[in-house]
């Protein structure tokens, strides 16, 4: 026998572990390994979970630990949905969801495109291009607001270059129909890059064999692109889209820091009306109701999308 | 027996030298709470006094404003330890002293000797009372504060520019004593070339995300007559907070944003409005007093190219929002006495007097009375004046809650343009109805 073979003996010692756990069965063991993630998950995601859906019927307030606790019913979930300054707030992240989703999956599943094809420097110009995404939304926020300051802002003065209006004539965090585009536009600024690794994943499994049966066949690259293409990468859009959607849902920072919410009511998303409710206005009760809502409506726009991403990948 | 006595004395040596390191038995890290400003940086200095006097040592934990209530308020909220003194906004007092996080004084004052009608009368109801009106203090007043308004003196003294002013106005160019006046100054001077720059007329607050617009606007709502609730009625609110003066007042502060204020300005309070008024952007600015003692010294804008004055009256009175804190001991310190021992030393008329010439602005009267207070400073009379005419916003332990939709009413009034006055006005009393009716008090 090798040396390789008898390092693998079981030393002494272990006999009596070795048979205490051939004592256990195979699902004792597997629950043994699970229990720890499951104790895990149940204190810090389905217990809080729990806890906020009983808040949610109750006036508790979190900085008022004196204060009696009334049960409340469904005064709080009452109040929410017929609260129209609250559906201000859904239109405006619905405004923000949409068109940050639209202009990111369109520019960047064409630089995608661009990118794909080989061509000197092309390494470089994936690195360039991916920078913003790696900086922190507060300082992206932060120093957008200096480029869209009217008097010394750099978006102005191109704007300006372009358009010949006064730079200091237009204010775009400042103006009501402006500042939800001007939020919109730092976004996609700053996540373009990321929708366009994945669209560059998926371009790069295509297999080449695809596109040379089809040139055989004489088609046009305008076919190529709609009947190979498109179907192929679909799947990774789509994943992109859901990501992305997720993401912006709950976006927080980058306009905090852009706008505060302003001007107005205009760009003040949900999450940042919820933080308000519950984390300045301390109303913890009825911004967990609040919380709940958004969970569910968020929840289930979720389940559906993947069920249509399940759909059209087992095509 | 000389091993003995050397053994001795070098024990009795140690003993001494220890017993000088440390003056009292127990020196204790204090940690003192307050927001990120000039005035902070004024208490680190004196505070050095205080150190060297007691032995305890002083550590400091500074905020910056906008996020200043957030982050103290939930330290106070979670019990937290990390402050032993809080030097916390005026509108906290009410909440601070209901749900127990500031300990009560009045033992403490009367035990050393500190009397509260030694301070400036509104700085002790704003700062220190709660119930307000009642002899019950959670703080010492630390710096007086109010919102004032400081001016470009040497643009007002160019021949040209009064001439061009009293032939389109019908008077001088001077600081303007009413609200109506303050527009016109702010008009005359918007869009202007100074010096070869385009110049506007005022910086005033616009901030959503904290207080800003409130401890604006507040500043024309007061003297067009709005009030926060019936005088003869705790919390009845229709007729007085969306009342036709205060309508009209509010209607004012709009025009004023709208008229004669620099682009892009939506969204400023205290910070954005001094780097508008030290750069030059424009001829009026509105601001808490802290920030006199710097525009005093700033090479641009000080060295009496600067001038202040109050808050200009209106149709409905003469008033100015209230700013400034009082000194607590929070109630979750393990260091009381040693906290307390710094409100001892900081009440002392010598260590006020100080902190005055340090660019603190001390609410003792000793000190403001004193007969060369006014003159001590070119701002000092204009203090005096802006803390006579003071009123305050809610200090109810739900003061979060009614300054947050004031926020957002006034905001989507006044710079979304959503809206009119009236619509803000009534929304508002809506939203603080109901605020009173969770709190049990409608």
């Amino acid at each position: 026998m090798s040396d390789h073979h008898r390092s693998h003996r079981p030393e002494p010692g272990s006999t009596a572990l070795v048979h205490r756990v051939k004592g256990l069965s195979d699902r004792a063991i597997a629950w043994l390994f699970i229990l720890p993630t499951i104790v895990i998950l149940l204190a810090i995601n389905i217990f809080p979970l729990i806890w906020t859906i009983y808040l949610s019927f109750t006036n508790y307030r979190v900085n008022r630990p004196n204060k009696a606790v009334d049960f409340v019913g469904l005064r709080n979930y009452e109040r929410i949905l017929s609260d129209t300054d609250i559906w201000i707030t859904m239109q405006a992240t619905a405004h923000f969801l949409f068109w940050t989703i639209f202009f990111q999956v369109l520019i960047g599943f064409a630089l995608a495109y661009l990118i794909n094809k080989k061509f000197k420097g092309n390494d470089l110009l994936t690195t360039i291009i991916v920078l913003p995404m790696m900086l922190s939304p507060a300082v992206v926020g932060n120093f957008w607001t200096f480029l869209y300051q009217p008097q010394i802002g750099l978006f102005n003065y191109v704007v300006s270059f372009f358009s010949g209006v006064d730079p200091s004539q237009f204010s775009m965090i400042g103006d009501v129909v402006l500042a939800p585009w001007a939020i919109v536009i730092v976004d996609t600024w700053m996540w373009t890059p990321f929708v366009m690794l994945i669209c560059l994943a998926g371009l790069r499994s295509i297999p080449d064999s695809i596109y040379e049966a089809a040139e055989c066949d004489r088609a046009s690259k305008w076919r190529q692109f709609w009947t190979i293409t498109i179907p192929m990468v679909l799947p990774f859009l789509m994943l992109a889209v859901l990501f992305r959607g997720i993401e912006n849902f709950k976006m927080f920072d980058l306009v905090v820091q852009l706008t505060g919410g302003g001007p107005g009511s205009t760009t003040e998303l949900t999450s940042i009306n919820l933080k308000r409710e519950a984390f300045e206005k301390w109303r913890t009760g009825y911004a967990s109701a609040y919380a709940v809502i958004l969970f569910v409506t968020v929840f289930g726009l979720a389940s559906i999308y993947v069920k249509a991403l399940n759909r059209v990948k087992d095509r | 027996m000389k091993k003995s006595v050397l053994a001795f004395s070098a024990g009795l040596g140690m003993f001494t030298a220890s017993v000088v390191a440390a003056p009292t038995a127990n020196a204790e890290d204090l940690t003192l709470c307050w927001a990120a400003w000039d005035p902070a940086n004024a208490l680190v200095e004196l505070s050095k006094d205080f150190e060297a006097q007691s032995g305890h040592n002083m550590s400091f934990e500074f905020v910056p404003w906008p996020n200043f209530a957030d982050r103290m308020l939930n330290e106070l909220n979670s019990g937290g330890k990390l402050c032993d003194l809080m030097i916390g906004d005026s509108q906290w007092i009410g909440g601070a002293a209901e749900n127990g996080h500031y300990i009560k004084m009045n033992d403490f004052f009367e035990q050393e000797g500190i009397d509260m009608a030694d301070f400036i009368p509104a700085t002790v109801t704003g700062y220190a009372e709660w119930p307000k009106g009642t002899p019950n203090y959670w703080a010492l007043p630390a710096f007086g504060d109010v919102v004032g308004w400081t001016y470009r003196k040497d643009w007002f003294e160019r021949p040209e520019l009064q001439a061009e002013f009293q032939e389109k106005y019908g008077r001088a160019l001077d600081a303007p004593q009413t609200l109506e006046e303050l527009k016109d100054v702010a008009e005359f001077f918007q869009g202007r070339e100074i010096d070869g720059k385009t110049v506007y007329g005022a910086a005033i607050y616009t901030e959503r995300g904290s207080e800003g617009i409130t401890m604006g606007v507040t500043n024309a709502l007061y003297n067009y007559g709005f009030l926060y609730e019936n005088p003869e009625k705790p919390y009845e609110l229709e007729g007085f907070v969306n009342s036709p003066e205060a309508v009209a007042g509010l209607e004012y502060y709009k025009e004023l944003y709208d008229c004669c204020t620099p682009p892009g300005s939506s969204d400023w309070y205290m910070s954005e409005c001094i780097d508008a008024f030290k750069s030059g952007q424009v001829a009026l600015q509105m601001n808490f007093a802290f920030i006199w003692p710097g525009v005093e010294s700033d090479p641009n804008v000080g060295g009496g190219k600067s001038g202040y004055f109050p808050n200009p009256a209106g149709p409905g009175g003469h008033f100015a929002q209230l700013g400034g804190q009082g000194i607590s001991v929070v109630a979750y310190s393990d260091k009381q006495d040693a906290a307390l021992e710094y409100i001892k030393w900081f009440a002392q008329p010598e260590v006020q007097k100080k902190w005055w010439e340090a660019g603190g602005y001390s609410a003792l009267n000793a000190v403001v009375e004193d007969p060369g207070f006014a003159s001590s400073q070119p701002y000092a009379q204009t203090f005096l004046d802006s803390m006579a005419i003071v009123k305050d916003f809610w200090a109810e332990p739900a003061y979060a809650s009614l300054l947050l939709p004031m926020q957002s009413r006034i905001h989507n009034y006044v710079i979304a343009g959503q809206g009119t006055a009236q619509e803000a006005l009534d929304g508002l009393v809506k939203d603080w109805n109901e605020v009173f009716e969770d709190e049990g008090l409608k």
